[in-house]
């Protein structure tokens, strides 16, 4: 093979060729990789839901179904409110500045529109179990003397307060989401929809 | 008959692989207990092949379907009990004839030069069994399989900037939902299945390329006779076809035992959380996996510590991956001269015994919360952060101990105990 002629004309067409031959492929490859991405039907699924919250009994919790997931409305007592300020120590990130959990307007103390009434998702932020409601304060919740009231996640055992706000030490890096919403009325919240338009 | 033999080898080599493979393979004659796992992983994956095309037949991959046809099968299918609870045990079955099989290369080093291809092809084959194993775990659609699918998939959510976008391109949703269980189901059953058995059969390919290791872990084509076949070898067929015969009867009568009189095997095969349809409202009071993958979750959930600018979540997610990826290192970084534990010294045995008893503890651990105690006086997160240490200890300082480790001579031929 030693008296092999390269051939600059005869490399460079094959080298022409070869890259499209990958440009191919990767066109080729991207129909199959896109039809995997959230459907249409799913996107369209996400439609926003209306909740008549006038029933919530004060302390009392209602879940219910946005997008798949489990959102909790939580008519939090005068007591609850409270004791938000105190576990500020024991906290992450007490002032709720990342931005990305909450809309703007839930960017305060109770992480709500109405002081008294809590919007979360109910998705750990860690990987995504569905936290225990571990509303009352005290020894009875399973977790200590010192506990607060909150929601303490099974899987890997996260804690929040009572605003979603999660303990220090814990596998959860942030606060639970609070997801866009608004009044309609004093009774009926809408959720998935605020005054900047549909999420 | 051997015209039409004839006729065939001028057209398809049968007599050459045949021979290459069965009949003129030479395997060390000194094989014991510990080299019947290859086989019964290979006789496994023919049994989850067949059970599950049965399945098939009759299983719905639809959210709103799916648990009811699998309580379908398990009640009207004429003998579909018995196909499923074969499919479900099967699946512990193999990951128990993985552990061992591999169990057996730490023992005799079966994975060191020049064999370390067939090791890699066999870590390929165990990353692409775990992933069977998890996306098969959802098709029943209970609440511990929903759970369980929301949480692994979350793990792709701590990688950063494209973590987000990658998790909602696998559950093809927000949340998994039917699209992720329709993909799982397609995933399950054809795309890495034909992996599978590629690889498997690439396993097998590499192995005869380079012969197979033994309990004294010599290389037996060293010592050749006049006729050029090793001294130390026998033909593969009939010597170790029969053999490993004998080792099909027993584990088919243990494997039948489980499947008659407990094929949930008290929540370790089958959880009872699973036996409740997925309520997407729910998480079961404790998230457990199966036990094949308890030792790995145990290290996922030991990181609970910000460190750096990297969060626990994450931290969790790269210690967990790691765990698994170093395997694929194990050729390089045992140094001893020696192979076999035979003629290892006190160091290696030491180390592979302590990593074993950490393997099988952070297993047990990963089924228990974390906050509880289960091992005497301390919470279990405390034991989980040891165990997790000495796992990896035990290959960080493989090239050290093994380097300096005291050996016995290692003889020219095999042995006989």
């Amino acid at each position: 093979m030693s008296n092999e002629v390269v051939n600059p004309r005869r490399r460079r067409l094959l080298a022409i060729t070869s890259g499209l031959g990958v440009v191919g492929t990767a066109l080729a490859v991207t129909p199959f990789v896109l039809s995997m991405l959230p459907s249409a039907r799913a996107k369209a699924a996400g439609a926003p839901v209306e909740v008549d919250i006038s029933k919530i009994e004060s302390g009392q919790l209602l879940t219910v179904e946005w997008r798949g997931k489990p959102v909790w409305i939580l008519r939090r007592t005068p007591e609850m409110l409270k004791s938000l300020p105190e576990v500020d120590p024991l906290l992450v990130d007490p002032e709720s500045t990342v931005v990305d959990q909450q809309p703007a307007y839930a960017q305060n103390v109770p992480r709500s529109i109405k002081p008294e009434f809590l919007v979360l998702v109910g998705i750990c932020t860690h990987l995504g179990c569905s936290p225990d409601k571990r509303l009352e304060a005290g020894a009875g919740s399973g977790l200590g003397d010192n506990w607060k009231g909150g929601f303490f996640c099974p899987c890997h055992g996260s804690k929040f307060d009572l605003a979603g706000r999660v303990y220090k030490n814990v596998p959860a890096p942030t606060n639970l989401v609070v997801p866009p919403h608004a009044y309609l009325s004093d009774s009926r919240i809408i959720i998935g929809a605020d005054q900047r338009g549909t999420a | 008959m051997e015209k039409l033999l004839a006729w065939i080898d001028d057209r398809f080599p049968l007599t050459k692989v045949w021979k290459e493979h069965l009949a003129e393979y030479y395997a060390p004659k000194n094989f014991n207990f510990w080299y019947y796992f290859g086989s019964l992983a290979l006789l496994v994956l023919v049994i989850q092949i067949v059970t599950g095309i049965f399945l098939t037949m009759h299983y719905k991959p639809d959210t709103e379907l799916a648990f009811a046809s699998v309580e379908y099968i398990m009640r009207d299918v004429e003998w579909g009990w018995l196909i499923r609870y074969m499919h479900s045990t099967g699946a512990s079955f193999f990951f128990i004839m993985v552990y061992l099989h591999m169990f057996r290369a730490l023992l005799y080093g079966s994975h060191r030069h020049p064999r370390e291809l067939v090791w890699l092809i066999g870590m390929f084959i165990y990353i692409a069994l775990m992933a069977e194993a998890f996306m098969g775990y959802l098709l029943p659609w209970g609440n511990m399989s929903y759970w369980g699918a929301q949480v692994i998939v979350s793990l792709f959510d701590a990688i950063p900037v494209i973590g987000p976008a990658l998790s909602e391109w696998l559950r093809g949703d927000f949340v998994v939902s039917d699209a992720t269980l329709n993909r799982f189901f397609a995933f399950h059953v054809i795309a890495i299945p034909l992996i599978l058995v590629a690889l498997v059969f690439m396993h097998i390919v590499a192995l005869h390329q380079v012969g197979s290791n033994n309990p004294d872990g010599i290389e037996i084509k060293k010592t050749k006779g006049a006729d050029g076949l090793p001294v130390d070898g026998i033909p593969f067929h009939p010597y170790y076809t029969v053999k490993d015969i004998v080792g099909v009867t027993v584990f088919l009568m243990i494997f039948a035992a489980v499947i008659f009189f407990a094929p949930e095997l008290w929540g370790w095969f089958l959880e009872p959380d699973n036996f409740v349809p997925a309520n997407i409202l729910q998480t079961p009071s404790e998230i457990v996996p199966l036990w094949y993958f308890t030792p790995f979750y145990s290290i996922l959930r030991a990181n609970v510590y910000n460190f750096f600018w990297i969060d626990a979540k994450l931290w969790g997610v790269i210690f967990m991956g790691l765990s698994i990826v170093i395997f694929f290192f194990l050729p390089w970084l045992d140094r001893s001269p020696a192979k076999s534990i035979r003629y290892r010294g006190k160091m290696y045995k030491t180390a592979l015994g302590v990593f074993v008893v950490s393997f099988i503890i952070l297993g047990y651990l990963g089924t228990k919360s974390p906050e509880v105690v289960s091992l005497f006086w301390f919470k279990n997160v405390f034991w989980v952060q040891g165990f997790t240490v000495l796992y990896f200890a035990f290959f960080f300082l493989m090239p050290l101990y093994t380097k300096f480790d005291k050996i016995k001579p290692v003889p020219e031929r095999v042995t006989w105990k």
